[in-house]
């Protein structure tokens, strides 16, 4: 599978790069997530539930961020086993470019499966992962609000308030120039990003 | 003729237990205190095996054990063998790499068995199954067979480039000749493509071993026990013939996949002595998807050279054909003595070479399935033939009429090796040309096209060989056993029979088919003979049933046995009746005194066979009970014509197919109606290959048609109301003159239906449609088409 996509996030990419380094607002978020252990900068574990079409599994599977260059981009990458259900593998460069007052965010994900998954679930993968990220943004979007709540106000509050209540689900998947106005939540963005590759990886 | 004899069509006897749920299958048998098996499966199309890590689920709740391939490498247990070496072009014989039944150092497709768990039930055995760890060291895989060939990776160390041979067969240098002389040269490219066999039973077995004898049992879903018995036995676990029993009992399907020794037989025999408990398997859908050998898949280049009138005068052929990750049982045999032995066709070609490459890939093992090589080699034929006629403007009934082998040249010495010894291919090609009322075809065409349809004609005539096969030449081939057939007749005291033979029937309907031969040639109605098959415990010896060849050779293994029974019968009749043997005439049920009234009938010859009180005890045995094996002098030669109509619906891509016409020469019919029904079933599976099923595996080696939902099989609403018909030539190298049907639906139908196909979008200029020719790639090819483009 192969998906790419970009977003325009209303925030700086150095809050969008911390974002993509939270694996407790990931593990929040990712539908079926259960843990995530950050090991080192670099190394992360994760147990994922996912579903595809008929086949059900609980992922586990180790994840390594690689040619860091921040607040520039990484490439994500790991592998995922879901014993009988089979594997998935891959990765994803990530890029963060400075787009006026935000950060225009893209990705590029490629990913395998093998075994069972592979045999019963190949052609509902596409459609699995639009479906996953859009999840992630709506549980994401709940997470930092409450997170919001608590801390300053951002500068850009009110531009969030208005696209808030729009999950960004349309952003991911392979249509390339779909892109979300999501306002103080930037760094959604990032970690939506991390929830897909995430997803590839463990599903 | 008995009523119930040769040519009567009977009701099949074995459709009352199928058809009411009381079949009885491996899955049906549950032994006392059996256990269960689950077999752990690599994800992975290639990888290293670092480690197996089973201490985990070892103890999981119920299991009872845990073997890896270090535990069978460790007994000393051989590898899973192939039945027949090729040898390349230069003499050297093919690559021939080991084949773990549990995988040691790599795995080399998607399903290579990894591990066998036992527990008390199938979950537990699967679920603990989940929890070994398994390190694999994933390898780059060859999937392509070009890909392969690079030798980028390797599937077996000592297959360099993954080749497993490079073979020949013809006459090269006639053939350059013929074509140096050519007025055309007319090539195509072309694809056979994989197909998944998906037999209605899965695949099972259940293992037991009895201490205090020694003795192993295995029943299990073949085509073939005693095959099965002597490959096992032999040369895998060292286990001698009469400490080995093999039951087939009712099988519900092979199409060839179930001929083939697997792994999994291996591992549950050995298993079961380990464990002191039957041990039960059963595959899931999805196992057999990725490990039941698949068929066909090759890829094709071929040129025809004619002279100006049409004429052939050279074929010239170059295929490259998947072998899969291991060489199963027949994989070398079928790209090879089953397909390009058959390059003449139905044609008088006299100059003929074809080379074959054979590719390991890291995909399941390719071997028969319905046709084995000859389907591959008709499509070849039959789709060049019909674009010379196309591209040399020529009419392609007459360029095939033009170019057949007349009746009167038989028996006809291919230049590929085979001698055809009877047949008539202009006669059953006319017969299917005026059932299909071909003359009519064009107004057809106009009425389909102001229903906004294209419609289309094709033809496929073949000949295909079967009633594998004559011992000494599938020896000189590279066959490693003879392929005979046995028989044994029993007539019991009262006069019933049963008859043991070594094939076995599968869905074929030999129970009824046999017992009519019986019926004939005793003359006692089929009713009093029961059929056995498929216990090696109770049937002496036999090769199974496969290359359409149970009635071919095990039915004059039969025929054989009950001349031999009338011999001695006629004996005990002479005796009796105070008459000289030579006095004695066998018909209709009854021995007579020629010349006079005095008669016994069969029964009570049979009764004083058993109760010898009035018996010629000196001269002659009691009982009545004959063995007979029966070795063919020649394979048999089914052909015909198949003529296919479809529709194209140009705005969808949908093929119909509205029209399907077969004339087939299956030598003599024993029973008509079940010769109908494989017709029916074979053209079923033709058009399934033509038009729905396809095997796919992504450059990882993924299957990605692992489930019904990715993998088309035909359905009745896929499917026309056939036309068929047999016009038998007599004169087949066996006392029954049968020459074998339960293959040349499959064989023939392909391009009849490709063919159509393509003349339907001629208009548009459309020259080429692969198979499966699904509504995606017709619609495809339309909207490429050039007039179609030229048109918007």
């Amino acid at each position: 599978m192969e998906m790419s996509g970009e977003y325009k996030i209303n925030a700086s990419r150095e809050k969008v790069w911390e974002a993509l380094n939270d694996p407790e607002i990931l593990k929040q978020s990712i539908p079926g997530c259960e843990e995530i252990d950050q090991k080192s900068p670099t190394e992360m574990s994760a147990k994922v539930t996912a579903k595809v079409g008929p086949v059900k599994a609980k992922f586990s599977g180790e994840v390594e961020l690689t040619d860091l260059d921040p607040p520039n981009g990484y490439r994500i990458s790991g592998e995922g086993k879901g014993g009988a259900a089979g594997f998935a593998k891959g990765g994803a460069n990530v890029t963060l470019e400075e787009d006026g007052a935000g950060t225009l965010l893209k990705y590029e994900v490629d990913a395998q499966v093998g075994g069972k998954l592979a045999q019963l679930g190949a052609r509902l993968i596409d459609g699995t992962a639009k479906k996953m990220a859009g999840q992630f943004f709506e549980n994401f979007a709940a997470a930092v609000e409450s997170g919001e709540e608590s801390a300053a106000p951002a500068v850009d509050g009110p531009a969030a308030a208005e696209t808030a209540p729009a999950p960004a689900a349309p952003a991911t998947g392979t249509d390339t120039s779909a892109t979300a106005q999501i306002g103080m939540w930037t760094w959604i963005g990032g970690a939506a990003v991390a929830a897909v590759v995430l997803y590839a990886l463990f599903a | 003729m008995s009523a119930t004899g040769i040519g009567a069509s009977i009701k099949r006897v074995e459709d009352l237990r199928f058809l009411t749920g009381n079949g009885h299958y491996t899955d049906d048998i549950n032994q006392l205190d059996q256990s269960h098996a689950w077999i752990l499966r690599s994800p992975h199309a290639h990888a290293k095996l670092n480690s197996v890590d089973t201490s985990k689920a070892a103890a999981a709740p119920g299991v009872i054990a845990i073997f890896t391939g270090a535990d069978m490498a460790a007994d000393g247990v051989g590898g899973i063998p192939c039945g027949w070496q090729i040898h390349n072009k230069d003499g050297s014989p093919m690559a021939e790499p080991g084949h773990p039944a549990l995988a040691v150092d790599k795995v080399r497709h998607v399903g290579d068995q990894v591990a066998i768990v036992i527990a008390e039930t199938r979950d537990q055995a699967r679920d603990a199954a989940e929890l070994i760890a398994v390190d694999y060291a994933v390898l780059p895989a060859a999937i392509d067979m070009d890909t392969a060939l690079s030798g980028a990776s390797l599937v077996h160390d000592d297959a360099p480039n993954n080749r497993c041979f490079d073979w020949e067969i013809g006459d090269r240098d006639a053939t350059e000749a013929a074509f140096a002389k050519a007025d055309h040269v007319v090539s195509i490219d072309l694809a056979n493509n994989r197909l998944i066999p998906n037999a209605m039973e899965p695949r099972a077995a259940i293992s037991e071993f009895d201490r205090s004898t020694g003795r192993y049992t295995l029943h299990t879903t073949t085509q073939n026990p005693h095959v099965i018995r002597l490959l096992m036995g032999a040369f895998v676990l060292q286990i001698p013939e009469h400490k080995l029993r093999i039951v087939a009992p009712d099988v519900g399907g092979g199409f060839g996949s179930k001929i083939f020794h697997y792994a999994e037989e291996a591992i549950l025999t050995w298993a079961a002595a380990k464990v002191h408990r039957p041990i039960k398997w059963t595959a899931e859908r999805s196992e057999s998807f990725m490990t039941d050998a698949h068929g066909r898949d090759h890829e094709t280049h071929a040129d025809l050279a004619l002279d100006k009138d049409g004429k052939f005068l050279g074929l010239r052929v170059a295929t490259k054909a998947n072998v899969g990750a291991y060489l199963s049982t027949f994989g070398s045999s079928v790209p090879t003595y089953l397909y390009a032995t058959l390059l003449a066709g139905v044609y008088a070609t006299p100059a003929i070479y074809a080379e074959v490459q054979t590719v390991f890939t890291n995909t399941v093992p390719v071997d028969a399935y319905r046709g084995a090589g000859r389907p591959e080699c008709t499509y070849l034929l039959e789709r060049l033939v019909t674009k010379a006629a196309r591209d040399l403007g020529m009419d392609p009934v007459e360029l095939r009429q033009k170019n057949m082998i007349q009746p009167d040249q038989y028996p006809y010495q291919t230049p590929v090796a085979l001698e055809y010894d009877c047949g008539d291919s202009p006669a059953t090609f006319a017969s299917a040309l005026k059932a299909s009322d071909y003359a009519g075809f064009e107004a057809r065409r106009g009425a389909a096209e102001k229903n906004g349809k294209l419609r289309g004609i094709g033809i496929s005539t073949y000949v295909e060989a079967c009633g594998i096969a004559p011992s000494a030449v599938a020896g000189a081939l590279g066959a490693r056993a003879g392929l005979y057939e046995s028989a044994q007749v029993r007539v019991h005291p009262t006069g019933s029979v049963t008859v043991y033979t070594g094939t076995h029937s599968h869905g074929q309907g030999h129970e009824t088919t046999f017992a009519q031969l019986v019926s004939e040639s005793f003359g006692i109605p089929a009713d009093l003979v029961e059929v056995s098959h498929g216990d090696t415990d109770q049937v002496q010896f036999g090769m199974g049933t496969y290359g359409s060849r149970s009635l071919a050779v095990g039915g004059p293994a039969i025929l054989k046995a009950c001349n031999k029974v009338i011999d001695k019968a006629k004996k005990i009749a002479a005796h009796i009746l105070e008459a000289d043997v030579s006095d004695i005439e066998f018909a209709d049920g009854k021995f007579t005194v020629v010349g006079t009234d005095k008669e016994m009938a069969f029964a009570e010859v049979s009764l004083a066979a058993y109760v010898p009180h009035n018996y010629p005890i000196e001269e002659i045995e009691p009982g009545l009970d004959e063995n007979a094996f029966y070795d063919p002098l020649n394979f048999s030669f089914p052909g015909g014509a198949h003529i296919c109509e479809v529709e194209v619906d140009p705005d969808t891509g949908h093929v119909e197919v509205i029209d399907f016409t077969a004339v087939d020469d299956v030598g003599r019919v024993v029973n008509p109606m079940i010769v109908e029904g494989q017709v029916h079933g074979g053209l079923a599976q033709g058009v399934g290959q033509a038009v729905l099923e396809g095997c796919v595996y992504d450059a990882d080696g993924q299957l990605l048609t692992g489930s019904y939902m990715d993998y088309t099989m035909p359905r009745a609403d896929d499917l026309p109301n056939f036309s068929v018909s047999t016009q038998g030539v007599m004169g087949a190298s066996n006392p029954l003159e049968v020459k074998g049907v339960g293959e040349v639906g499959a064989i023939g139908s392909p391009p009849a239906v490709i063919n159509a196909i393509i003349d339907a979008l001629s208009p548009l200029g459309v020259t080429d449609i692969s198979m499966p020719a699904t509504p995606n790639k017709v619609w495809q090819a339309i909207q490429a088409s050039s007039v179609r483009q030229a048109a918007e």
